[in-house]
C-alpha cells in the first residue's frame, strides 16, 4: 500500500463544504463530491470506497456509499440531491486517491443537481476550515 | 473520561510534540499514529520501529514458593525456566478453562516478573493475590508505576540496540533477556515482541525512558526507523496472528480454542482450568480460531457474522487489511468442523456474503 503520511491539511477557497465532511465542487449545473482532506485525515490510510451506479438519483443527506480505512468505516452523505452522472472507478483500484489527493485524483462522484438552491445552504473554505478545528 | 482523569506514561508528551493522534486505551492516554498506520507498519517488516508500550503491566512474584505458585497459576510450565535469564509466553485460565489473561514469565535471579496486559492490571492482580493467600512464601509486587517498556522491532532492531548497548547482544536467543547499558542508560531487554518480528522489547526506569526513547530514535534514522502507534502494533500483531485479550482470549475463551495449544502444558500436572482444558483435548473443543482471508477490499471487523452457506456459524475476533501481505484478513471463532485450511465460508460485511477461505496460520511468517 502507498505511504499517505505527512500530508497537510487543505480547505481550497473554491469549492463548498458540508458538515459530514463532503466537500462540494460546482461545474455549471452539476457539482464533484468527494470527502475532505480533513475527513481524510481522519480516517487515515483508506484502503475501499463503495460508491453508487451511473444513474442513481439520491435526496441531500441520503448515504451514497461507504468508505473504509485501516481504523474504521464510515457512511458518505450527499451534500446536495440530485442524478449521480458519473463516479469515479479508480477509487476501487487506488482507494489511497482518497488520502494522497481528494480534491483530484480523489473525487467520488458527479452529480446533476436537483435543487441548485441547496448550494446556498453549503459552507465556505472559512467556514468548514473553523469547523474542522474544533 | 476526559484526558485529564486518563493515565499517562512517561512519554505522553514526546509523543503529542511527535505530531500522534492520542486516543484512550484501556484508561490510558496512547498514540494510535503518528504518521499513518500503513507506514508505520511497513516499517516494521521492512526497516525498524519503536513503540512505547510503558502501559503494559509488570508484577514480581517472589519467595520460596514462587514456582509452585505460578504453576497452579498458568498452564504453561514454568519450571522450564532452569537457565537463568529465560521467558516463556503462557496464559493464566480461570475455573472454566476461559483465559483471566495471557502473559510473558520472566525468570529473575530470585523469582520471577509477570509482563500482562494494561487492560487487565488490576484483574490480575486481584486473580493473583487471591490464590496467594493460600500459598505460603509468595511476595507479589506491582511494579508497573515504576516501569516504562519499549518495543524496538524490525529487521533492523538488532543492529540497532547492538550498537547502543554492544555486539553481544546479538547472540540473545528468542525468549530469552540480558541487561546492562544502552548508551548508558541502564535497561532490561527480552528478545522478544508482538509484530512478528526480531527484535527486544526494553525495560527501563520511568525516569530514564525519555532518554532512551529520543536516543534511539536519534540513532535509528540510518535505518528509518519510525515511531509506531497501537494502531500498527494491532495491525502487526494480527498479521503475524497473534492473539490479543479481548479479541482472541476473554474469560470465556481458553488457549486451546485459541490455537495456542503448544503453549499448554497439559503434562506437567493440575493447574488451574486444566481439568477443563483437557476435557477439551479429549473430548474435543467447544470452538476454535481460524484465519480467514476475505475476496474483494471491504474489511471484516471484529463482530461481524461467519457463515457457512446460508448458516452464521461464527463471529470475527480481530479483522483488517493485512497491510504486508495485501489482502483482508480476520481472526474468526467457528466449531471445529469448519476450522480446516481450505475451507471456503462467507464474512457478513454491511448485508453482503463476501466470500472468506480458511487459510493457514500464521497470515505472515518474517523470512
Amino acid at each position: 500500500m502507498a505511504d499517505t503520511a505527512g500530508k497537510t491539511l487543505l480547505y481550497p477557497e473554491d469549492l463548498k463544504y458540508v458538515k459530514s465532511h463532503e466537500y462540494i465542487r460546482v461545474e455549471g449545473d452539476s457539482v464533484v463530491i468527494g470527502v475532505t482532506s480533513f475527513a481524510a485525515d481522519q480516517l487515515g490510510d483508506v484502503t475501499y470506497v463503495e460508491l453508487p451506479k451511473v444513474g442513481a438519483n439520491f435526496k441531500k443527506e441520503d448515504k451514497f456509499g461507504v468508505i473504509e480505512s485501516v481504523k474504521s468505516v464510515s457512511d458518505l452523505y450527499m451534500p446536495v440531491s440530485g442524478l449521480v452522472t458519473a463516479v469515479n472507478d479508480r477509487l476501487s483500484s487506488e482507494p489511497e486517491l482518497v488520502n494522497l489527493d481528494c480534491y483530484t485524483e480523489g473525487w467520488m462522484i458527479k452529480v446533476t443537481l436537483a435543487n441548485p438552491s441547496e448550494l446556498e445552504a453549503a459552507l465556505s473554505a472559512e467556514q468548514y476550515k473553523q469547523l474542522a478545528s474544533e | 473520561m476526559t484526558t485529564a482523569q486518563l493515565k499517562q506514561t512517561p512519554l505522553a508528551s514526546a509523543h503529542t510534540q511527535l505530531g500522534a493522534r492520542m486516543v484512550d486505551f484501556a484508561g490510558w492516554f496512547m498514540p494510535v499514529q503518528y504518521r499513518s498506520i500503513v507506514t508505520e507498519h511497513n516499517a516494521v517488516r521492512t526497516k525498524v520501529g519503536i513503540f512505547d508500550v510503558s502501559h503494559m503491566g509488570e508484577f514480581w512474584i517472589q519467595g520460596s514458593g514462587a514456582t509452585e505458585f505460578l504453576q497452579q497459576m498458568v498452564a504453561n510450565d514454568v519450571t522450564r525456566l532452569t537457565a537463568p535469564n529465560t521467558a516463556l509466553y503462557t496464559q493464566m485460565c480461570n475455573d472454566e478453562g476461559g483465559t483471566v489473561d495471557d502473559l510473558i514469565v520472566y525468570r529473575l535471579d530470585s523469582g520471577y516478573m509477570l509482563v500482562v496486559n494494561a487492560s487487565n492490571i488490576e484483574k490480575d492482580w486481584k486473580w493473583l493475590s487471591s490464590h496467594a493467600t493460600r500459598s505460603t512464601n509468595v511476595k507479589m509486587t506491582n511494579i508497573s508505576d515504576q516501569t516504562a517498556l519499549l518495543a524496538l522491532q524490525g529487521p533492523a532492531a538488532v543492529n540497532l540496540l547492538a550498537s547502543l548497548a554492544g555486539d553481544h547482544i546479538k547472540d540473545i536467543p528468542s525468549f530469552h533477556y540480558g541487561d546492562g547499558l544502552i548508551d548508558g542508560i541502564k535497561a532490561a531487554w527480552g528478545r522478544t515482541g508482538y509484530t512478528g518480528e526480531d527484535g527486544f522489547e526494553i525495560f527501563v526506569d520511568i525516569d530514564k525512558v525519555e532518554a532512551l526513547w529520543n536516543t534511539l530514535l536519534e540513532k535509528g534514522q540510518p535505518a528509518g526507523i519510525e515511531p509506531c502507534g497501537l494502531g500498527a502494533r494491532d495491525t502487526l500483531r494480527l498479521e503475524a496472528t497473534l492473539p490479543l485479550y479481548g479479541h482472541e482470549l476473554d474469560d470465556t475463551t481458553g488457549p486451546l480454542e485459541a490455537g495456542l495449544g503448544w503453549s499448554v502444558k497439559l503434562d506437567k500436572g493440575d493447574f488451574i482450568g486444566s481439568t477443563v482444558l483437557r476435557n477439551q483435548k479429549e473430548n474435543g473443543l467447544p470452538k476454535q480460531m481460524v484465519c480467514l482471508r476475505t475476496d474483494g477490499r471491504a474489511l471484516p471487523r471484529q463482530g461481524y457474522s461467519v457463515y457457512n452457506g446460508d448458516t452464521k456459524i461464527g463471529t470475527v475476533t480481530s479483522g483488517s487489511q493485512g497491510i504486508f501481505v495485501g489482502y483482508p484478513i480476520a481472526c474468526a471463532f467457528v466449531p471445529p468442523e469448519f476450522a480446516k485450511v481450505g475451507t471456503k465460508l462467507a464474512v457478513e460485511i454491511r448485508e453482503s456474503k463476501v466470500a472468506a477461505e480458511v487459510v493457514k496460520r500464521p497470515f505472515y511468517k518474517r523470512p
